[in-house]
């Protein structure tokens, strides 16, 4: 009995895990064939880029200051006083590579991630999917391509932005708030964060736009048993995608290589 | 011509279709009649690949569809307009783009053309001036004629209605039957209809078919069906709770 529920667990995973695969080769095939949906394409662009911008912009100025602050009290508590200025580049690295891809990509799971869930899981349940295929509208082509296509576009602009806000932040902090001497921390970041460091970020969240999307549309797709159903796809998009993002997020930071130049 | 083949269909342990053979000529209308769940939704969509059985053939004009490729498969799905049972209609979209959505899709009209068509159309349905409000703002009974419209938008040759009369006001039920009649005799589509209503049935049918465990039990004029012997199907047409179908 036991042996069986686990064989079948397995089985179920290997399934799901099948059912993805298809879904991305699917839907990689139909971004790179004609017809595009345009508009489609450019609605998702504002809605996953556009509408982002605040939710971003908050929680990049608030990553930068905490992240400034505790790096801060790292320097004053380990090396002294007057060495916190060194923290600039520790600090934009810091965030550049891990702080804002991570909270770029949770924050776009459960804003993105989940409305495509709920979006494309009532189309599901009030058989609007059906009616684009008898409409001649294949829905991988209508609904999944220009998501993922927008997720994967729009993930590193967002990341770019929030780094930017980020690491204002954090100098913000520092500089500003805390009276560290503006020249050295400034030098020292523009001399040791590489622009490698920020197009790591930046591919990063590219993957972790992929993955918002694909999940989303995976499980809103496969909805089924009226509003209970879209909750439950919405609320799995949501679980599934941020620990897809912060697992992946480990696998790629020790993929790329940490530096460019030697 | 439609020739449905020892269809089966299963999701999980549900055992839906189990052997369904079905013939529909060309310019026939077929109401097919059944309880609640017996699949008959599931049976119709199969025939535009938007379910595809466990096993079995389906034959459209002598096409086998079961296995098509995608893109051939919208040559197929352009021959028919679907009425789903609860209108479908997309419900980010006005009612004109919805009805205009298989337009762009299965013609190579131009967009005043398009817009000529979807106000006709409406027009057919006896919808007028609706044309920039979003689903949200129809009633039941006009979404589901908004719904006929958009399936009958770009002269399908096989219109597929999933029970256009239910959640209707029986004026406006007779009316929608009548439209599909006239169809039926002006521009010689086929037609099946998913319905409860036997008196429309009676109507419009030129055959029934009823869907009961999973097969079609028996198939024929209305006349037939009425002196059918077989007490499954007297016990449904008469809606009797007694008789051979369990009823909860
Ligand atoms: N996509 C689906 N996934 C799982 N079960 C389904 C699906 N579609 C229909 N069913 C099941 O198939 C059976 C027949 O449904 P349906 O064809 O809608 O019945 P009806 O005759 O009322 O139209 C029901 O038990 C329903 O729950
Ligand atoms: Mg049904």
């Amino acid at each position: 009995m036991i042996n069986q529920s686990r064989y079948s667990l397995l089985f179920s995973f290997f399934q799901e895990l099948g059912e993805v695969g298809s879904l991305v080769g699917k839907t990689l095939r139909n971004i790179f064939r004609k017809p595009w949906e345009k508009n489609i394409f450019i609605q998702q662009l504002e809605e996953v880029g556009v509408r982002s911008l605040p939710v971003v912009s908050l929680t990049a100025a608030f990553g930068g200051l905490v992240f400034g602050l505790q790096t801060y009290i790292g320097f004053h508590r380990f090396i002294g006083h007057g060495s916190e200025a060194y923290g600039g580049p520790i600090i934009s690295l810091g965030l550049s590579k891990e702080i804002i891809p991570i909270l770029v990509g949770l924050m776009i799971s459960g804003r993105v991630g989940s409305a495509i869930a709920a979006e494309i899981g009532t189309m599901k349940i009030t058989e609007q999917i059906d009616a684009l295929y008898s409409l001649g509208a294949d829905p991988n082509r209508y609904l999944v391509a220009p998501r993922t296509l927008a997720c994967f576009i729009m993930l590193p602009c967002l990341t770019l932005y929030g780094d930017i806000i980020g690491i204002a932040a954090g100098y913000f902090y520092n500089v500003v708030l805390m009276g560290v001497n503006h020249f050295i921390y400034f030098e020292n970041t523009l001399l040791y964060l590489e622009i490698w460091d920020v197009i790591t970020g930046l591919i990063k969240a590219a993957f972790f736009g992929i993955i918002i999307a694909i999940v989303g549309c995976w499980q809103g797709l496969k909805a089924e048993g009226g509003a209970e159903g879209v909750g439950k796809a919405t609320t799995r998009t949501v679980v599934i995608a941020s620990i897809s993002i912060i697992i992946l997020n480990f696998l790629l930071s020790k993929a790329l290589p940490g530096t460019l130049s030697g | 011509m439609i020739k449905i083949v020892n269809l089966y269909k299963s999701f999980g342990q549900n055992k839906v279709l189990q052997g369904v053979d079905l013939t529909i000529e060309r310019g026939e209308t077929l109401v097919i009649i059944g309880q609640s769940g017996s699949g008959k939704s599931v049976l119709v969509k199969h025939l535009i690949g938007i379910i595809k059985p466990d096993r079995g053939n389906i034959f459209v004009d002598g096409v086998e569809i079961v296995n098509l490729k995608e893109d051939e498969l919208h040559k197929i799905r352009g021959k028919f307009g679907m009425l789903f049972q609860g209108a479908a209609l997309f419900d980010s979209m006005t009612v004109a783009q919805n009805v205009s959505f298989g337009l762009e899709r299965y013609t190579d009209y131009l967009p005043g053309k398009i817009q000529e068509v979807v106000e006709e159309s409406l027009a057919k349905v006896g919808l007028k001036g609706v044309e920039n409000l979003m689903p949200h703002e129809l009633s039941g009974g006009m979404k589901k004629r908004v719904g006929l419209a958009r399936a009958i938008a770009y002269w399908p040759e096989i219109i597929l209605y999933d029970e256009p009369s239910t959640g209707i006001d029986p004026i406006r039920a007779d009316a929608i039957i009548n439209l599909i009649d006239r169809m039926k005799k002006e521009l010689k589509v086929t037609s099946v209809i998913i319905t409860h209503d036997m008196t429309s049935s009676y109507k419009v049918a030129d055959r029934i078919a009823m869907l009961y465990g999973g097969k079609i039990i028996e198939i024929g004029t209305p006349e037939e069906i009425k002196r059918s012997e077989n007490q499954v199907i007297q016990q449904f047409i008469h809606g009797q709770a007694e008789g051979p179908i369990e009823n909860w």
